[in-house]
């Protein structure tokens, strides 16, 4: 496997760490194949996401021994949504599983109905979920084909998301018909990608991450203070030692956050390019939203140099508290001092070294 | 003997002049006191208006400025609230409205004895604030909290002009911080203030500038700094400030040595009179240890600005005894919450807000057993804001056996649709014991999976609920019609991410003149269910937000209030106004 698929899957795997149980991760490290399903998500289960979705239903394929059933099924589902079930076998507070809920029921859904799943599992914890699914009309295809552009197909993408960055699926949840399912897209990436409150919120904090708009309820001034807090308590639980060194990398602009293992790479080459097929689907999904985020449309080619050329620039916040430009220091002392990664528009970046867009160019 | 149809009337024989009347009158204080008052007759309603000191006006577009400056040309003091609450979670678009300009306008000619102005979730610009400082000569106390619009050059020309300032409350508002200058605007003999509150700014202030001015104002009982501020400049400023009763503290993350640990502790020993202690942020668990000669009369203690341990927080409650409100966060974790059980018999509040409210891999959180022993060992408990990742129906049921008099009940389960982690249960049971115990609830904000269930139970049994807070629950149109028909004295409902259609919006006709404001958002609601709503009830104000790209039968966002003074006409583009009238 390639080493940014094997990221996905470890990525896939810490995230589950703190929800499924340790058994489940052995068996995901294992990859045994029990039951594969490919999904076929918007008719767009090609080369590319063949490889990947198999190397991801052999990991949740294991987790179905482990975990249920009903949690390891890949539907569709924006990324980073995830159902809130709850398996009793399950430690901690884990709310989430490698579980995603069609957003909008289509071929998935009906494959979903036929599959061993227990329903009743699926009754319970969901309870309008198939209220969901029958309450389904006609007109909501309208609705969802505009969530369609603006999601990325990238299923290996959405496993490597933050789970428990609920959003549609929950609305699905209690919604019995859709219409605030396939609404919720279209209102909450302007909201996040518009949530530019200038005065209003003193905003210290990255790009927003995938979440519910003004969810959880707290307002703008703690959320701040919080913002720096975390950081602190991030230094706390930071994963040392060699087993993995995971730091958050926020794109602007982007809905929602990774999480990459910095002890994957070697040099700041693997890193970059790592990141650049990570974030890649959100430069094409600027693309695709319907406009309201008032981006200018992107053509192919500049897509290419949205990455490769001046537009972005990777910065990194250390243990002081500064935002730093990737690639001054050496590899080593960089994994020491990250807390975590951004990657800035480069006209957000002018505050560092105008040859920073020379560096991202060269940095290959 | 000629009986002149004066005589004869036995109310006018009665009689009292109206300077008595309005001596009688204005020894009430209470809002409600004096609407009820207002309503006895023509003469007390007018002994009433001109003896009315402070005007409460919880929704700023419920009435007009000139018909409230008419009714009440002598008022003193004004609360205004503006903007619906989910504002605070980036729900409303910046342009809402809400601007308070208009009111000052009015209030510059209509009651120019303006002596204290009270804003929440308003609009304020710099301008608003400056005209504020030259129009009212009397001018003495500025609340800010939860506001936007303005920047530190707006507090500068009201520090400048407000020449018998005595409140400067600045909260938790976007504001735009420019510099500390704002603060070296007061005149060197300016010695009136009594409250200062500029924890929400960034920007330092001139230390020297504000010991002088502490020194100054004898009088001054508030003083709550910002994160800049450094122990070096508390301990200064606390030995010349010794009777204040509120402290904000600043960061409390400095190293010190031994000797300036000692002499931090020294000054806060000095403080005989602090009942509420707030700011701290980052605080170290060394430093902490010189705030407790402080605490042995504190009553609120405001910890929530730093990621607190449980075995600091175990070290300092012991030396609250007093201690009734607590706001901390999670990071204190269970082991925390049990300290505070067994620390604090006279607790009557506490809020605990996450540390981390969006990192799913926080693993030291609170749970349940958290706020059980809470409730263990704190029966006077009537006021529980909560956030947490689990929860379940037998905790909650737990929690209000053992203090049934909750007034505020907030938990935020904070995955949304979450159920009960042990069973796998909605959490209907959890809160339909707490409506059924808690008599006196006044305030209820529910979270987690939830049906329709929950609904029932509160309109059955909340009787005294007057406001609810719903997010992602019900499992229909009867959810809400349960609430509406049940709960009587609800006066403010607001609800997001429900599937709650146009039969449940029309299901409150009958009660939404007797509430505040209802908001929806996200729910079912139609743009025509709306036009409905207008159509059926005149008086209310139906507003809908519409989202860029939605339906355009779509209601993404609801808004409705009771108004006496029609449509606003300030509203952007983005929001429609229905207006049966």
């Amino acid at each position: 496997m390639t080493p940014p698929l094997l990221g996905g899957v470890e990525e896939v795997a810490s995230s589950a760490s703190l929800l499924a149980s340790s058994t489940s991760i052995e068996s995901v490290c294992q990859n045994g194949s029990a039951e594969l399903k490919e999904r076929n998500y918007m008719g767009l289960s090609d080369s590319s996401s063949s490889g990947d979705s198999s190397a991801i239903s052999a990991v949740t394929g294991e987790s179905k021994t482990s975990l249920n059933l009903k949690a390891t099924e890949l539907r569709l589902g924006l990324p980073g949504s995830q159902s809130p079930e709850r398996n009793s076998d399950l430690s901690l507070f884990a709310s989430t599983q490698l579980d995603e809920k069609p957003l909008f029921p289509m071929h998935p859904v009906n494959d979903h109905h036929g599959s061993s799943t227990p329903k009743t599992l699926l009754l319970g914890n969901k309870r309008g979920f198939s209220d969901a699914m029958d309450g389904f009309s006609e007109d909501k295809f309208s609705s969802e084909s505009k969530v369609n552009e603006m999601l990325t197909p990238r299923p290996s993408q959405n496993l490597g998301l933050k789970p428990g960055s609920i959003l549609e699926n929950l609305t699905s949840q209690t919604a019995k018909t859709n219409e605030a399912v396939g609404q919720k897209p279209a209102q909450e990436r302007p909201h996040v990608s518009n949530n530019n409150r200038g005065s209003a919120n003193n905003s210290s904090a990255p790009a927003t991450k995938a979440q519910v708009v003004g969810w959880p309820p707290i307002r703008s001034f703690r959320k701040n203070s919080l913002a720096t807090l975390s950081k602190n308590t991030d230094e706390v639980d930071g994963k040392v030692g060699a087993s993995a060194l995971y730091v958050k990398v926020s794109m602007d602009g982007a809905p929602y956050l990774r999480k990459v293992d910095l002890r994957n790479y070697s040099a700041y080459k693997e890193l970059s390019s790592a990141l650049e097929k990570m974030f890649s689907c959100f430069t094409i999904g600027q693309c695709g939203s319907h406009g309201t985020s008032g981006r200018e449309m992107l053509t192919e080619s500049k897509l290419k140099d949205l990455l490769h050329g001046s537009e972005y620039v990777l910065t990194y916040e250390d243990k002081d508290g500064d935002w730093m430009l990737v690639g001054d220091v050496p590899w080593e002392m960089f994994t020491d001092t990250c807390k975590r990664m951004r990657i800035m528009k480069g006209s957000d970046a002018i505050g560092l070294a105008p040859r920073a867009v020379e560096k991202c160019r060269n940095k290959k | 003997m000629d009986l002149s149809p004066k005589q004869s009337s036995p109310s006018e024989s009665t009689r009292f002049p109206d300077e008595v009347l309005e001596r009688v009158l204005s020894l009430l204080t209470s809002p409600k006191d004096r609407n009820a008052v207002s309503l006895v007759c023509k003469d007390w309603y007018t002994a009433d208006s001109w003896s009315r000191r402070h005007v409460f006006i919880g929704n700023c577009y419920s009435v007009s400025p000139e018909i409230v400056a008419r009714r009440f040309p002598r008022i003193r003091s004004v609360t205004l609230k503006g903007k619906p609450r989910f504002s605070d979670f980036n729900l409303v678009p910046d342009n809402w409205g809400a601007d308070v300009h208009s009111w000052l306008l009015v209030f510059a000619s209509g009651c120019p004895f303006l002596e204290e102005l009270r804003l929440k979730r308003m609009r304020v610009t710099d301008e608003s604030l400056e005209f504020l400082a030259l129009n009212f000569p009397n001018f003495r106390a500025l609340s800010l909290l939860s506001c936007d619009g303005f920047s530190t050059s707006g507090l500068a020309t009201v520090a400048t002009h407000c020449k018998n300032l005595t409140e400067l409350d600045i909260q938790e508002n976007g504001i735009e911080d420019l510099s500390g200058e704002w603060l070296s605007c007061f005149p060197e003999n300016f010695n009136t203030l009594e409250v200062l509150n500029f924890s929400n700014l960034i920007t330092d202030v001139n230390p020297d500038v504000l010991e002088r001015l502490v020194s100054r104002c004898r009088s001054l009982k508030v003083l709550k700094l910002n994160r800049t501020s450094s122990l070096d400049r508390l301990q200064r400023l606390l030995i010349s400030a010794p009777q204040l009763t509120e402290l904000g503290a600043g960061s409390f993350s400095e190293e010190l040595t031994l000797q300036q640990h000692a002499e931090l502790k020294y000054a806060f020993g000095l403080c005989k009179n602090l009942s509420v202690l707030s700011g701290f942020w980052d605080a170290s668990a060394l430093n902490l240890s010189a705030v407790y000669p402080a605490c042995s009369r504190l009553s609120f203690l405001n910890m929530s600005y730093t990621a607190l341990q449980s075995p600091e927080l175990a070290s300092l409650l012991p030396h609250c005894p007093c201690l009734r409100r607590l706001w901390v966060l999670d990071s204190v974790g269970d082991k925390g919450l049990e300290a505070v059980g067994a620390n604090c018999p006279s607790l009557e509040e506490i809020r605990v807000f996450p540390t981390d409210p969006f990192d799913e891999d926080m693993i030291h959180t609170v749970t349940e057993s958290g706020i059980v022993a809470v409730s263990q060992g704190c029966p006077k408990l009537h006021y529980i804001l909560y956030f947490c990742r689990q929860m379940t129906n037998a905790a909650v049921a737990t929690v209000v056996r053992n203090c049934p008099d909750f007034t505020h009940f907030r938990l935020c389960i904070m995955n949304p649709g979450q159920p009960d982690h042990t069973t796998n249960q909605p959490m209907d049971e959890a809160f339909g014991a707490v409506v059924k115990t808690c008599k006196k609830l006044k305030r209820l904000s529910i979270s987690g999976l939830l049906t329709d269930l929950t609904f029932k139970y509160i309109g059955e049994y909340a009787k005294n609920l007057e406001a609810l807070s719903v997010a992602f629950a019900g499992s229909s149109d009867l959810g809400m019609q349960y609430v509406m028909e049940g709960c009587s004295k609800l006066k403010k409902l607001e609800i997001r991410d429900c599937p709650f259609g146009n039969v449940a919006l029309l299901s409150g006709l009958e009660r939404y003149e007797s509430m505040r404001s209802l908001w929806m958002s996200a729910c079912n609601v139609t743009i025509d269910g709306c036009r409905s709503l207008a159509r059926e009830m005149p008086r209310l104000n139906v507003e809908v937000m519409k989202e860029e790209g939605s339906d355009d039968c779509k209601a993404d966002k609801v808004y409705v209030y009771r108004t006496v003074a029609g449509p606003r006409r300030d509203a952007p583009p983005s929001v429609l106004t229905f207006s049966g009238l």
